[in-house]
């Protein structure tokens, strides 16, 4: 992946740039109302802005799902900055007991305080799956919750 | 007529006068604050349309205006940005200041207002319009731009000059001996010190748990807590302009967002009257006298500022588009040197300083977006 840079537009928002493999500078302005800016540079001026266009909280959204990025991480890249919380992506390896059995089956939260946020199946996506949310073999379940929480999750899922 | 109808004939007058100049300045792609002021001298005696019962609800609602605007600016940046352009904006926000107070000091010396007073017109020359250069930037579509972080990083210097600057302008404008000044300003400085790190600390915290209401609720309560602020300020001589920046600062995250928006329309109304009661404190017959201080504090001011623009943006190696584009977006002053203009008349400094300070703005505020679009042309291939 290119290198993104992140850049502080102090009353303004926050600028995310990288350069293409072309040599084009592309970057997303985030302004703090939540609008976002998206701009591209013609290669022969990498300074200048050159089409620039807006989009609501909505169309950022589109575009991302367009563009085949998943709005969940998305969501959870925004969950990490609470201070203590931390999430990770758990795979459901073949020989897991929970593969083929539902959340609520396995008492995730009741016994770690960890929530299963989303389940991740080869290109598709659960978001805040039910207890009655079966797994399946090869399942990446996307958990939130405190470290140690999440370490006892990780072992549950591998040995019940 | 009975008084009650004159009184809301003029305020309607005035208001609606303010939108039809903001709408002709918004046709033209200028700042609409020279407009105002040149609205403010029609009102006044001597002017076309002189007021005659409205003249106590111009005065409160001008000191409503600069209240509002200071909060304002110190809502735009959190406390933590302001400390980060500390430690990363330092050289050129210290280049900055020296390249256009100094212009403005000198000919407030020559002027005659005095070693005290020249500090107003110094003052004047070295705010670049934060107001002006923000449009300027999103109209334009720059935010994109590499030179773009680094107006900005100016910007916010600027507004961390401000916090100094002011304390020590607001005691001179209110008097009192010098020791007694002396004292307000250490007080000042210190509050600011205190206000800015407490920000950037615990702001969020302190934000989230007073802001938690409707709109209606956290409106009333940021009113009430910024005018109350303002006025214990101006009560122990550190002036209500800086009680009012700092109970900004003080407001980060969320909180600051959504009182931005809430307070933006106030703003502007309030402000707006603010530029208007200055030009009415104008007579319109002194601007010859002035004019040749004004057009001279104009060219240096203009070159200096354009130059500090220049020379901090190549020092990113930026190219030569984006720093005919840095020197000319910050050419614009408006908002806050006539605010320091407004201090200045209430500490006595010279008669000229309000027409030298609204001719002056007059100029910049229009110039500088005319600059800033010539710079952003394509270059002819």
């Amino acid at each position: 992946m290119s290198q993104i840079e992140e850049i502080q537009l102090p009353g303004v928002g926050v600028r995310f740039d990288f350069v293409t493999e072309d040599g084009q500078r592309v970057g997303v302005v985030h302004h703090r109302g939540g609008r976002r800016e998206v701009f591209i540079c013609p290669p022969e001026d990498p300074d200048t802005a050159q089409v620039t266009m807006e989009l609501s909280d909505d169309d950022a959204h589109t575009l991302a799902e367009v563009l085949g990025v998943s709005p969940v991480i998305e969501a959870m890249s925004q969950v990490q900055q609470v201070e203590g919380l931390a999430m990770d992506w758990l795979p459901i390896h073949p020989n897991s007991p929970y593969a083929g059995k539902t959340i609520g089956d396995g008492r995730i939260r009741t016994r770690t305080g960890v929530s299963v946020v989303a389940v991740i199946r080869d290109t598709s996506h659960f978001p805040a799956p039910g207890p009655e949310f079966a797994f399946e073999s090869g399942d990446v379940v996307v958990v939130v919750g405190t470290t140690d929480g999440i370490e006892a999750v990780k072992s549950i899922l591998a040995d019940g | 007529m009975s008084p009650s109808a004159t009184l809301l004939l003029e305020l309607g007058g005035i208001i609606f006068a303010l939108a039809v100049l903001a709408r002709f300045a918004e046709r033209l792609g200028i700042s609409p604050i020279p407009l105002y002021l040149l609205g403010g001298l029609a009102f006044g005696d001597g002017g076309i349309f002189p007021l005659i019962t409205s003249q106590d609800f111009v005065d409160t609602g001008a000191q409503l205006g600069v209240v509002l605007l200071l909060f304002m600016l110190g809502l735009e940046y959190t406390g933590d940005e302001l400390v980060k352009a500390l430690r990363t904006g330092a050289r050129a926000g210290v280049v900055d200041l020296i390249a256009n107070f100094t212009p403005g000091y000198l000919i407030g010396l020559l002027i005659g207002f005095g070693a005290a007073g020249s500090l107003f017109l110094g003052g004047v020359t070295y705010i670049s319009s934060s107001g002006v250069v923000a449009k300027l930037l999103s109209d334009l579509g720059w935010t994109g731009n590499r030179e773009t972080p680094i107006v900005l990083s100016i910007l916010v210097f600027e507004d961390l000059a401000m916090a100094v600057i002011l304390p020590i302008l607001g005691a001179l404008a209110l008097g009192g001996s010098l020791a007694g000044t002396a004292g307000s300003v250490v007080a000042a400085l210190t509050l600011v010190a205190l206000t800015i790190s407490v920000a950037a600390r615990h702001g969020h915290r302190l934000s989230r748990a007073a802001f938690s209401g409707s709109d209606e609720v956290n409106l009333l309560t940021v009113l009430g807590v910024t005018l109350i602020v303002a006025g214990v300020a101006e009560q122990i001589h550190i002036s209500a302009a800086v009680g009012a920046f700092l109970v900004g600062i003080g407001v980060s995250g969320e909180a600051a967002h959504r009182v931005r928006v809430l307070l933006a329309p106030l703003r502007d109304l309030f402000a707006g009257v603010f530029f208007v009661f200055f030009g009415l404190s104008i007579d319109p017959g002194t601007f010859p006298d002035v004019a040749g201080w004004a057009i001279a504090l104009a060219l240096l001011t203009g070159a200096t500022k354009a130059a500090t623009g220049w020379w901090a943006v190549s020092r990113a190696n930026v190219s030569a588009r984006g720093r005919r584009r840095a020197a000319a977006t910050l050419i614009a002053r408006g908002e806050f040197s006539i605010v320091i203009a407004g201090l200045g008349l209430t500490a006595g400094v010279g008669r000229e300083l309000g027409p030298i300070a609204a001719a002056y703005v007059l100029i910049m505020a229009t110039s500088g977006p005319i600059f800033a679009r010539l710079a952003g042309r394509r270059p002819a291939a």
